[in-house]
């Protein structure tokens, strides 16, 4: 006796339609990945072949009428300020999930999640307004310039804080209430539960909004172009004025042509791929923890 | 057993937490009371209706306002059909290789810098397609940042709506079309539609694809092969590019901010519609 | 695209088009004439299989209770007979199953109109979120039903004969989603009926109901008998001695679901032939 198969869709007409139209339209969608990794490859073929992706590191220092292509002040920069950011927004936003789960008055949660939501919402550019409007000029008092590492990395942190706050609360929010009632049980008191019993069992969840935040970061343009101050050299200082990866493609753009422009759209295709590693990291990490 | 006083740990705990949140509130309070105190002033009809006059440090912002209508326009028309057919195609066939491929992909677009889409945008639309800097260029480049959003919210509306209606369509000898048509996505629809609100509040923050895609012309766009200048960019300029700009800058930034929280606002009160026309009296 | 009741599948090859044509309304109970008739049944998920080897016949316009534990392929059973089996990925059915002697597997076949003479009631009420009236029209019109006079006919007489119609007469245009659990379940029935099924599945349709909304439902049921042949998996023992004329007990063996007894209700109930059925009937086990 054949077994036969009765998982194919139905026959008439109108579904078979419907199959090939949303069909072929996905396929567009799906290509839209592979397209934009291929014309970032395509536009900076100058630069990344014959070795001549070299350049990126062994010039001396960011002069592209000459030929200098030196990433690494900027590629540092970039890392300090998302580094910096992390270190901050990653505690705070922590603890205030903490205490919108554990501490917080009933009353004061959905007002503190809409809070959230709202600061998560609003555009970089705005975050940009304000920090070159308010915080540059605090910064400027205490040590000029003012635009520089310390106003990016300030920045950067209340934009990535509601991410990290939203995804640690949601983490914190799936934890077991048998885990709970059992470390009550035993007498532990809220810190007790909190530290050893809810963050630990959190701490998936956490990790992923964490990775999420540094995604955000890395990606961050508009708002670290108004604060940083755009000087292209190796920060010293937190006060010292600085160019990321990001910023240097918006600045530079609009008139850059010949290897100059194959060299930003190389940082284009790096800054991918480090965001698709990261994107595949946090990916995994949920598939792991859905095991 | 009586009351213990309590330990040093727990205090600090509770200090820290507290601390942390004030912080957070406050910087929030900050910002918003900030915008609001220095853009107010600007928040009159004139502004929404006037063209900029020096270089937008006075004036209003309307033909900027027309632009960036225009551009959601544009994306919202590459957007629709396209995240709706894709969605309802993964929703199909949640299993298959292409479906999977799809979704991973669509994970991957999302995460991508903004700037970098500019730079596709600039490369396929303004070069490749020969559209130069124009409202079609910025539309579509916003399309292809819409669409991950987009897809992935109407898909998982779809699934809610999930197996009961779907298979009792089916017992009822309906086709995958008519129930699809008739059932499924009505009921998706507040769902799909809250998607479409964040992807569009999404768009609307955009800034940095929009430099290199619409370019930066602050006239009252004529055609949608014009170059125009979103609000976001408008904001961009003023404040870096405009000395004494700032005034405008936060009236508009207060506009742009107004129309986000309305956008999500309505986003919030259809999942909630969604949400609770699935619990059924018993 | 309309649907006619005597549509065909649209077949490739020039073949006599093949269609299930109008059934007779069941004739009275007594006279047991097969109506749906398995013969080696078997169902499997995803390799896994759920039910094994299971034949029995359904008499033509009788009430079939189909008894035992969870997990025995009651369900999988009842959706191998209107094959709402293709609907889950990896469903595999080994085995035949005639209808009025037509096989329902045959590729010919036209689904949706096998699914339409072969109405099935859920567990959980499953009404449209549309509005009451739209629930019953919107099928009707989908198999080519079109005309308004008619379908306000239909709609009344499916309403009626539930005993919905005095209860919502005169709000038919109100969502169906606001009616109580047991009115959701009558109204799903209709449904079903408006579109003149000769066969009813349901699978356990009181049990996500309230005590008095049971009693109604189950009343309702209990009238189906000789117009319909009722084929209704249950939990509910009492229940099934109430409302069946036959039943079909089901078991696990060896991680496997299979037909265990199948008979007069009467006979399984008061004198089994096998201990198993024995032990489950008196509340010994299961």
């Amino acid at each position: 006796m054949i077994w036969s198969r009765h998982n194919t869709s139905s026959p008439l007409r109108a579904d078979a339609t419907l199959a090939r139209v949303t069909g072929s339209l996905a396929m567009a969608v799906a290509v839209l990945l592979g397209l934009v990794i291929l014309l970032l490859i395509r536009e900076s073929w100058g630069m990344l072949v014959d070795g001549g992706w070299v350049r990126f590191f062994d010039s001396e220092g960011w002069y592209p009428q000459r030929g200098q292509f030196d990433l690494l002040p900027m590629l540092w920069a970039t890392l300090a300020a998302s580094l910096g950011a992390l270190l901050i927004a990653l505690p705070l936003g922590m603890m205030s999930a903490v205490f919108s789960r554990f501490y917080a008055p009933g009353w004061m949660v959905s007002s503190l999640r809409r809070v959230m939501m709202l600061l998560a919402g609003i555009p970089s550019v705005v975050y940009g307004l304000w920090g070159l409007t308010v915080l540059v000029p605090l910064i400027a008092q205490w040590e000029p310039p003012g635009a520089s590492l310390l106003a990016a990395i300030l920045i950067l942190a209340l934009m990535v804080l509601p991410t990290v706050a939203l995804t640690s609360e949601a983490a914190l929010a799936a934890v077991s209430p048998a885990s709970l009632q059992g470390a009550a049980a035993l007498g532990l008191s809220r810190k007790g539960i909190v530290l050893g019993v809810a963050l630990p069992e959190a701490r998936a969840g956490i990790m992923t909004g964490a990775l999420l935040a540094a995604l955000r970061a890395l990606g961050e343009t508009m708002a670290v172009l108004m604060v940083a101050g755009n000087v292209v050299q190796t920060p010293g200082s937190v006060f010292d004025s600085v160019r990321v990866l990001t910023a240097n493609i918006a600045l530079e753009m609009p008139y850059a042509i010949g290897d100059h422009r194959a060299a930003l759209f190389a940082t284009g295709l790096m800054l991918m791929l480090i965001v698709t590693l990261l994107s595949w990291l946090a990916g995994r990490r949920e598939e792991l923890a859905h095991v | 057993m009586f009351k213990q006083p309590a330990r040093y740990s727990d205090v600090m705990l509770t200090l820290l937490v507290w601390l942390a949140t004030l912080l957070v509130v406050g910087l929030f309070a900050w910002l918003v009371g900030d915008l609001i105190l220095h853009g107010y002033s600007k928040l009159n009809l004139a502004f929404l209706l006037d063209v900029p006059q020096n270089a937008g440090r006075e004036g209003g912002i309307a033909p900027i306002l027309v632009s960036t209508l225009l551009i959601l326009a544009v994306a919202l028309l590459a957007t629709l059909p396209l995240g709706l057919a894709t969605a309802v195609y993964l929703s199909e066939y949640t299993n298959g290789a292409l479906a999977n491929g799809i979704r991973m992909s669509l994970n991957i677009l999302a995460g991508v810098p903004s700037i970098v889409f500019g730079l596709f945008g600039n490369a396929l639309f303004c070069i490749w397609l020969g559209m130069g800097f124009s409202i079609w260029s910025g539309g579509l480049t916003l399309a292809c940042m819409m669409l991950p959003l987009f897809i992935s919210t109407t898909e998982s509306g779809l699934s809610a709506v999930t197996n009961e209606w779907r298979h009792g369509a089916a017992a009822l000898g309906l086709s995958h079309t008519a129930a699809l048509w008739q059932v499924l996505l009505p009921a998706a629809s507040p769902a799909i539609t809250a998607g479409l609100m964040l992807s569009i509040g999404r768009a609307l923050a955009e800034t940095a694809a929009l430099i290199f895609t619409s370019g930066y012309v602050d006239r009252m766009p004529t055609s949608l092969s014009d170059s125009g200048r979103a609000l976001s960019v408008h904001i961009y300029d003023l404040s870096m590019n405009v000395t004494g700009g700032d005034a405008s800058a936060y009236g508009s930034a207060l506009v742009l901010i107004i129309t986000l929280m309305v956008i999500s606002g309505i986003a919030v009160g259809l999942t909630n519609r969604f949400l609770s026309q699935r619990i059924t009296p018993s | 695209m309309k649907i006619n009741s005597n549509t065909t599948s649209q077949s490739e090859t020039s073949t006599v088009p093949y269609t299930l044509g109008d059934m007779e309304q069941g004739a009275a109970c007594c006279i047991p004439v097969p109506h749906i008739e398995v013969e080696n049944l078997s169902v499997a998920y995803q390799g896994k299989i759920v039910l094994e080897d299971v034949s029995l016949n359904i008499n033509k316009g009788c009430i079939t209770a189909l008894i035992g534990p969870s997990g025995c392929g009651k369900t999988s059973l009842l959706s191998s007979l209107n094959r709402l089996t293709d609907l889950i990925p990896g469903s595999q059915m080994q085995g035949k199953v005639h209808i009025d002697g037509v096989d329902v597997r045959d590729p010919q076949l036209d689904v949706m109109t096998l699914r339409r003479k072969v109405g099935m009631i859920f567990q959980k009420p499953n009404p449209f979120p549309l509005s009451i009236r739209r629930n019953i029209e919107m099928p009707l019109r989908e198999h080519g039903v079109k005309q308004r006079g008619e379908l306000e006919a239909r709609v009344t007489t499916a309403l009626q004969d539930v005993g919905l119609w005095d209860e919502v007469r005169d709000r038919l245009d109100t969502p169906a989603l606001s009616l109580s659990g047991g009115q959701q379940q009558r109204l799903c029935i209709a449904r079903a009926l408006a579109l003149e099924p000769a066969i009813l599945l349901m699978d356990e349709p009181c049990s996500a109901l309230d005590p008095i909304a049971s009693v109604v439902v189950e009343e309702l049921i209990h009238s189906l008998r000789n117009r319909y042949t009722v084929v209704i998996v249950t939990h509910n023992l009492a229940q099934a001695r109430r409302v069946a004329n036959y039943a079909a007990f089901f078991w696990m063996t060896g991680r496997v679901g299979k037909l265990i007894e199948f008979g007069r209700c009467q006979s399984l109930f008061d004198s089994p032939s096998h201990d198993l059925t024995a032990a489950y009937v008196t509340g010994v086990s299961g």
